[in-house]
């Protein structure tokens, strides 16, 4: 008898999804290969005169903010997330737990082009945070919120919140509660139990948390593109504009080459410096 | 207890913060409610009359007919083909022994990483360089490989889960392997199915950044159409149109989580 019966109807559409992104990533590479002819779509022989524009001083800045832009976020959403994952795992009443989840959870199935919106609601000269402040007469003039860093990464902490907390919460549940209890009986306060047992304990869920936020956050588009309103620019702003504006799809695909390989190595280092952390999960 | 008070001082602190950061959570869709139902154009808070008219400016909105229709079309084949590939790609990773198993599963659960921006300009290109028209083709395959990692996990995880006794036990007596799978694991697996499907539908109903590449204006998605709509009006309709979505949604997750327990789901149920 066969052991393996479905083995290759199950796995060769699976096989066509493979070979397609493959194909799509090499279309992205070959094309970075490319020269610019202007006015063509057709892109010209193979140069690597692409890569060596992305170090002129104008890309190489983008490349800058975005990498501060990301950090700044996984940080921001990490100390913000973990009081509600905190909250999340250990409400014991459960009506109060799915409502919790919920208001976690749905922002994070609701597309980044609502969530932006909503925030230039809020944080415009109009908007709501600038007339309750106006109103109160504690401003006269509409801090400008919009077209900063500022504003962009606090709508990207809000977009980026929902899978951290998610993270969090499953590297928070999964830690045994005989520890805490171990260090209560032994007379250890509530903020000595949090520091010495369950923050150690739940650091291979931040990590997982930090190192996805950074990876959504470097893939946003439309809230540096809305908020940011080409003041701060992304990686992902600068790849359409050159894409859709100036029809350079060589560059574009040289910048998403550069993106990507940068996001590898920063997911590497993060990986690599949690390595110690590894011990602790075996415990 | 000598602590008491100050635990309960701690206590108050925590519960405090985490209000907050709700609040945090909450204010967009709070700030966009109230812009939606208020009469007049320009933002501004608190309202002075309230209307519904923006409601009716958005559902009469062309463009957002077209997106949601061509949204719905997209959602449909993209989500039914990525739970059918994903679950029998998900089935033999858990069962089976093959070559470039870890590669195939490595490439598959890669779209987690890569910016979609990256992957809507990959499928662009392609999809130039092979000389497909920019149809519903080519965006409902970006949204398979796009969702396909969520649904490859839930279902996974399921499988793992399954007890394998019921199968081993219709098979001793003598069901061929077609019959176990069809009456034995698949409806064992339901539920992993059905979460699987409705993760995939919601991501893709909302995918938004590869979508701009990859859709032309006879294909947009209703994220593509808000987008370009926010780009050039300033009128409360976006509002109206992002109320309705947040209601859709919320139903949707509320739903998924009397009847699938989003927890399981999720992974982060409190281990005892």
């Amino acid at each position: 008898m066969n052991a393996q019966p479905f083995l290759r109807p199950f796995t060769a559409p699976a096989v066509l999804c493979t070979v397609g992104l493959v194909a799509a990533m090499a279309a992205v590479l070959q094309f970075s290969l490319r020269a610019y002819v202007p006015g063509s779509l057709e892109p010209g022989g193979f140069t690597l005169a692409n890569f060596s524009d992305l170090l002129k001083p104008l890309y190489a800045k983008v490349f800058l903010d975005t990498v501060w832009i990301c950090f700044l976020t996984a940080i921001c959403t990490l100390f913000v997330g973990y009081p509600l994952a905190f909250a999340l795992v250990r409400t014991q009443n459960a009506i109060l737990k799915s409502i919790l989840l919920v208001i976690v959870v749905t922002p994070l199935f609701l597309g980044e082009v609502v969530r932006t919106y909503s925030w230039i609601i809020v944080l415009g000269n109009n908007g709501f945070i600038n007339s309750v402040l106006m109103n109160l007469g504690i401003v006269r003039q509409p801090i400008q919120f919009m077209f900063t860093t500022f504003g962009v990464v606090v709508a990207l902490v809000h977009v980026t919140m929902p899978v951290m907390v998610v993270m969090l919460a499953a590297g928070l549940s999964h830690i045994d509660r005989d520890y805490q209890k171990a260090a209560e009986s032994l007379g250890a306060g509530p903020v000595r139990t949090f520091l010495t047992i369950t923050l150690p304990l739940s650091m291979p869920g931040v990590v997982a948390g930090v190192t996805t936020a950074f990876a959504w956050t470097f893939s946003a588009f439309a809230t540096p593109q809305l908020i940011g309103g080409g003041k701060v620019n992304m990686i992902s702003n600068l790849v359409y504009q050159l894409g859709f504006a100036s029809f350079n799809f060589p560059f574009a695909a040289s910048l998403c080459v550069a993106g990507l390989a940068l996001t590898i190595v920063v997911l590497t280092v993060l990986r690599l410096a949690a390595r110690p952390l590894d011990d602790l999960k075996a415990h | 207890m000598p602590r008491s008070t100050y635990q309960r001082l701690l206590g108050f602190v925590g519960k405090l913060a985490v209000l907050l950061i709700l609040g945090f959570l909450v204010l967009p869709v709070a700030v966009v409610t109230i812009a939606a139902f208020n009469d007049r154009a320009i933002l501004s808070f608190p309202p002075q009359a309230w209307s519904l008219r923006w409601f009716a400016k958005a559902i009469a909105y062309q463009d957002f007919r077209d997106g949601f229709r061509n949204g719905l079309v997209v959602t449909v084949w993209a989500s039914t083909i990525a739970l059918m590939v994903g679950a029998m790609f998900a089935y033999a990773l858990d069962r089976y022994r093959f070559r470039f198993k870890k590669g195939i599963e490595g490439i598959l659960l890669s779209p987690l990483v890569i910016p979609h921006f990256t992957v809507g300009l990959g499928f662009l290109i392609l999809a130039a360089q092979v000389g497909w028209t920019r149809g519903y083709a080519v965006v409902v395959f970006c949204h398979v490989v796009l969702v396909l990692p969520f649904v490859i996990r839930s279902v996974y995880v399921s499988l793992r889960n399954l007890d394998q006794s019921y199968e081993l036990a219709a098979a001793s007596l003598g069901a061929p392997p077609s019959r176990v799978l069809l009456t034995v694991t698949l409806p064992l697996l339901l539920p992993g199915l059905v979460s699987g499907w409705l993760f995939a539908a919601i991501l893709s109903f909302n995918e938004f950044t590869a979508s701009l590449f990859v859709t032309a204006q006879r294909t947009q998605t209703l994220p593509v159409a808000m987008y370009n709509y926010v780009r050039e009006y300033a009128d409360p309709s976006m509002a109206a149109l992002s109320v309705m979505y947040i209601v859709g949604t919320a139903v949707l997750i509320v739903f998924a989580n009397a009847f699938l327990g989003l927890g399981k789901v999720l992974n982060i149920e409190q281990s005892r």
